[in-house]
């Protein structure tokens, strides 16, 4: 194996992949190769990521001193109205399921496209012109609302954007709706033969599992969304209690979705998470079966407990019970997945490269998400924490701390299977290392703030806040530093980074069995699968040369 | 700013320390099993690193007998939390007797706060130490809530209905008042402060402020001004029933139902009078909706809490 990889790494690369195929600028709006469209996906969403991020960068710099003054109060609520809007729908969703699994879904389990290619460029139209919507209600003066949409004040009060912006993200749902559906289909029809359900990687099983929740879930959102839209245009009571309508209804409908919609970013992130922590440790998952299983779980169980986003919002008593004890129970397939990830590093032969830093940071993360989240499922606790900075810090140390460790690991991990390339290890080590530093400087200083009482989305604060507040703003710059490092020198090693070879970390799995950049057909002829995943048993001695 | 660093807010209700209490038991579970996991992961790092002597990694696929034991361990430890929780928040709930009430609207983008006395505040609120109070609240546009981390209670204030609820203030002083639900433009300006008196004082400033007429007594007026009385007669036999006492009963519907006679099911009596009819009247009664503010509603109920008391006062 070492021979034909070297040999192959010595050829100039005159080889066809899906790549080079062809340049044309048609070739490429009109694909329906999976793996340019999981390109397509790359691009537009760190377009958006980086929208999200410049509305991130005006907050934390307008809550640098306790008084308004960088921005107008309309401006502030526009500011992080947009960014939740932006990283929420056109970043996080997206994320790992629409690059990666676009991307590795097929060609993990030897198939050469995913079921229904065209449904699949479909689905990034769609999602381009919920982003151009999107885009143009904030160009144009943007919402106001707050990502949550919460009635009466979108359908009736807000001066702002509201239907425009509605509008943008009940199509770019359906993009959801139809990526979902084709790995379900994919997944069920398409795996190559002696690839047995439990032969599959993890991260299949993750996507599998996201996209249960983005068929069933994702119709509620755009429902809820309409009517929203149908009160605020026609004036149809169904929020506004003005209008005869129930604002607490249509909580209950957005959290129907939107708390899913958590799991949406963080199950395919905890799927990477699994692939990276099996290559770089040698070994198969502790428990494969277990972890497997907890992500179908999380993906049930996420669907009933909406209601602790409620606690305090007027919902009766004894909802409030069963919603908190739902949220306990949803907290114990997360909690074995971290203790099982922990497990397989025993007795591993663990190698240091850069994906594998981000799995660590992503245990440190989520550990911290996962745990302050009891605070939040606890009720006399959620009374006192719920829309303060408590709930700020805890969901982005699950969305970002926890999402987007992954997806930035398992960027890493596949960008030489995805380019053809290596990109640089020390400069790459180092972003991962002022991701995870920055990230922790600028939230966790939030859960103090919020037990202290200060409540989110507040332009301005108490001067007896501040400290804190400047901590935060100084770790989001460290942060800011940390996501832009890697855009520099990923985008280097595509024209100047070493050629990778079709499997330069020794991985196990069909995606590495294969060329980088692979053909468009993925494989040459159908793999044929003999053994489970991850089994690393038979390679002593076999990767001398890398350490 | 530097000078002080708090970590942790004041302690000025009944119930703050015992909601700190589960809170420092939180932190230190959490704490125990970050500093587990973050040290088995950081131990098993550097011990496993692929060096000369660990090129290979062991084949272990799993053991029954932990993954149990790491299942069990933290569902029973979330359940300790659930019944922790739930027990402290149904205490919490229920409002303890002898309380007494204040009534709020809030509005974009302040709170109107009516004693019983009649005394009218904005964006303040004077209570005394050692005796529980009962808030009474709705909104007049979109939803608000009402937050005093001194005391670490938070309630939605919703339009179209009452939502309640209860603190008893042990320490005499300044606290925030804060909207803690996104309401619009001066979300953050929403707030103020709540004063914690000693009960002395307390009379004090009540006597200093008051403007003579109760809440009961501008209700009342309000309750004749309006036709009420013609037909809801206080000795019976009108076209309505007697409202007499009524606050707090089990009520006997049209419909076979029951309902317990709150502030919730007055209001919607007022503006929606055939939502929920009498067993034994007809369905006659006009809606007032857009003739009363929701502050004369609260005045309106505040009358026929008192007709509630008078009655008590003549049985005892």
């Amino acid at each position: 194996m070492d021979n034909t990889m070297e040999s192959e790494s010595k050829i100039p690369e005159k080889r066809v992949d899906y790549l080079n195929v062809d340049h044309s600028l048609k070739s490429w709006l009109l694909t329906t190769d999976h793996k340019r469209i999981a390109l397509l996906y790359l691009i537009s969403i760190t377009l958006f990521f980086f929208i999200g991020g410049i509305f991130a960068v005006m907050i934390r710099l307008e809550l640098l001193t306790p008084s308004g003054n960088l921005v107008q109060a309309e401006t502030y609520n526009r500011l992080f109205t947009m960014h939740g809007m932006m990283m929420i729908f056109f970043f996080l969703i997206p994320s790992i399921p629409a690059v990666l699994g676009n991307f590795l879904v097929p060609v993990m389990i030897g198939a050469r496209d995913l079921a229904f290619p065209r449904l699949n460029l479909l689905s990034w139209y769609i999602f381009i012109i919920g982003g151009a919507l999107a885009i143009s209600a904030a160009v144009s003066g943007g919402v106001d609302t707050g990502w949550t949409f919460y009635t009466p004040y979108s359908s009736t009060y807000s001066n702002s954007h509201v239907i425009v912006m509605g509008l943008g993200i009940f199509i770019a749902g359906f993009s959801s709706i139809l990526t979902g559906l084709n790995f379900m289909v994919t997944i069920h029809t398409m795996r190559a033969p002696g690839l047995t359900w439990f032969r599959l990687p993890l991260f299949i099983w993750a996507h599998y599992a996201t996209s249960i929740i983005q068929i069933l879930g994702t119709p509620v959102l755009a429902i809820t969304i309409a009517l929203v839209a149908l009160e605020r245009a026609f004036h149809v009571g169904i929020f506004d209690p003005a209008l005869g309508g129930d604002p607490l209804l249509f909580q209950h409908l957005f959290w129907f979705y939107s708390h899913p919609a958590v799991y949406i970013m963080i199950l395919p992130s905890l799927g990477v998470v699994s692939e990276l922590i099996a290559c770089f440790t040698r070994k198969r998952i502790f428990g494969y079966k277990v972890v497997a299983y907890s992500s179908i779980a999380i993906a049930v169980l996420g669907f009933l407990v909406w209601g602790h986003h409620m606690f305090v919002s007027g919902m009766s008593t004894y909802a409030s019970l069963v919603f908190s004890i739902l949220s306990f129970l949803v907290a114990v397939p997360s909690a074995i997945k971290v203790f099982n990830w922990t497990a397989t590093l025993y007795k591993g032969s663990i190698v240091y490269d850069t994906p594998i830093l981000y799995a660590f940071g992503f245990i440190g993360l989520f550990t911290m998400g996962g745990l302050t989240g009891l605070f939040l499922a606890t009720l006399a606790i959620d009374v006192h924490v719920t829309d303060t900075y408590f709930v700020v810090a805890h969901f982005h140390y699950i969305m970002v701390g926890g999402a987007l460790m992954g997806y930035l690991g398992g960027i890493h991990y596949w960008w030489p299977k995805i380019t053809g390339r290596l990109y640089p290890e020390g400069w790459s080590k180092l972003a991962a290392l002022l991701v995870f530093v920055g990230f922790n400087l600028t939230f966790f200083p939030q859960f103090i703030l919020g037990y202290m009482g200060m409540p989110r989305r507040y332009y301005h604060y108490p001067p007896e806040f501040q400290a804190l507040n400047v901590l935060s703003s100084a770790g989001a710059s460290v942060l800011g530093v940390g996501y832009l490092i890697p855009v520099i020198y990923l985008l280097w090693s595509i024209k100047y980074g070493p050629a990778a070879g079709p499997n330069p970390f020794n991985a196990k799995g069909l995606e590495w069995q294969t060329q980088s950049p692979p053909i468009t057909q993925n494989f040459e002829t159908t793999p044929v699968v003999t053994e489970e995943a991850y089994d690393y048993s038979g390679e002593e001695g076999a990767t001398v040369a890398r350490s | 700013m530097w000078s002080e660093l708090p970590l942790f807010p004041e302690q000025a209700s009944s119930v703050a320390g015992r909601v700190d209490l589960l809170y420092f038991f939180l932190v230190a579970v959490a704490g125990i099993f970050s500093v587990l996991i973050f040290s088995l992961v950081f131990f098993f790092a550097i011990r496993y690193r692929r060096r000369p002597g660990n090129m290979a990694a062991a084949r272990i696929h799993g053991s029954t007998v932990l993954e149990v034991l790491w299942t069990v361990i933290p569902l029973g430890l979330t359940m300790v939390m659930f019944g922790w929780g739930s027990l402290l928040f149904l205490r919490n709930a229920r409002t303890p007797p002898g309380s007494f009430e204040i009534y709020v609207v809030a509005k974009q983008w302040m709170w109107k706060i009516q004693h019983p006395e009649g005394l009218r505040e904005i964006n303040e609120l004077h209570v005394p130490t050692g005796m529980p109070v009962r808030l009474v609240m709705t909104s007049e546009d979109v939803i608000h809530s009402f937050y005093v981390p001194a005391f670490r209670v938070k309630q939605d204030v919703l339009p179209g209905r009452y939502t309640s609820m209860w603190f008893q203030p042990t320490r005499a002083g300044k606290y925030h008042l804060f909207c803690a639900e996104y309401c619009g433009n001066q979300h953050s300006a929403m707030g103020g402060w709540v004063y914690v008196m000693e009960p002395a004082e307390y009379e004090k400033w009540l006597s200093g402020g008051s403007t003579g007429e109760s809440m009961a007594t501008t209700g009342q007026g309000l309750f004749e001004r309006l036709g009420c009385s013609s037909c809801h007669r206080s000795e019976g036999g009108g076209r309505g029933p007697s409202l007499e006492g009524l606050l707090g009963k089990k009520v006997q519907l049209d419909s076979g139902q029951a309902v317990v006679a709150d502030e919730s099911y007055i209001r919607e009596s007022i503006l929606n009078p055939r939502a929920k009819i009498v067993g034994g009247y007809q369905p006659l009664m006009p809606t007032f909706q857009g003739q009363v503010s929701e502050e004369q509603l609260l005045q309106l109920v505040a009358y026929l809490k008192s007709l509630k008391k008078a009655e008590r006062s003549t049985t005892q």
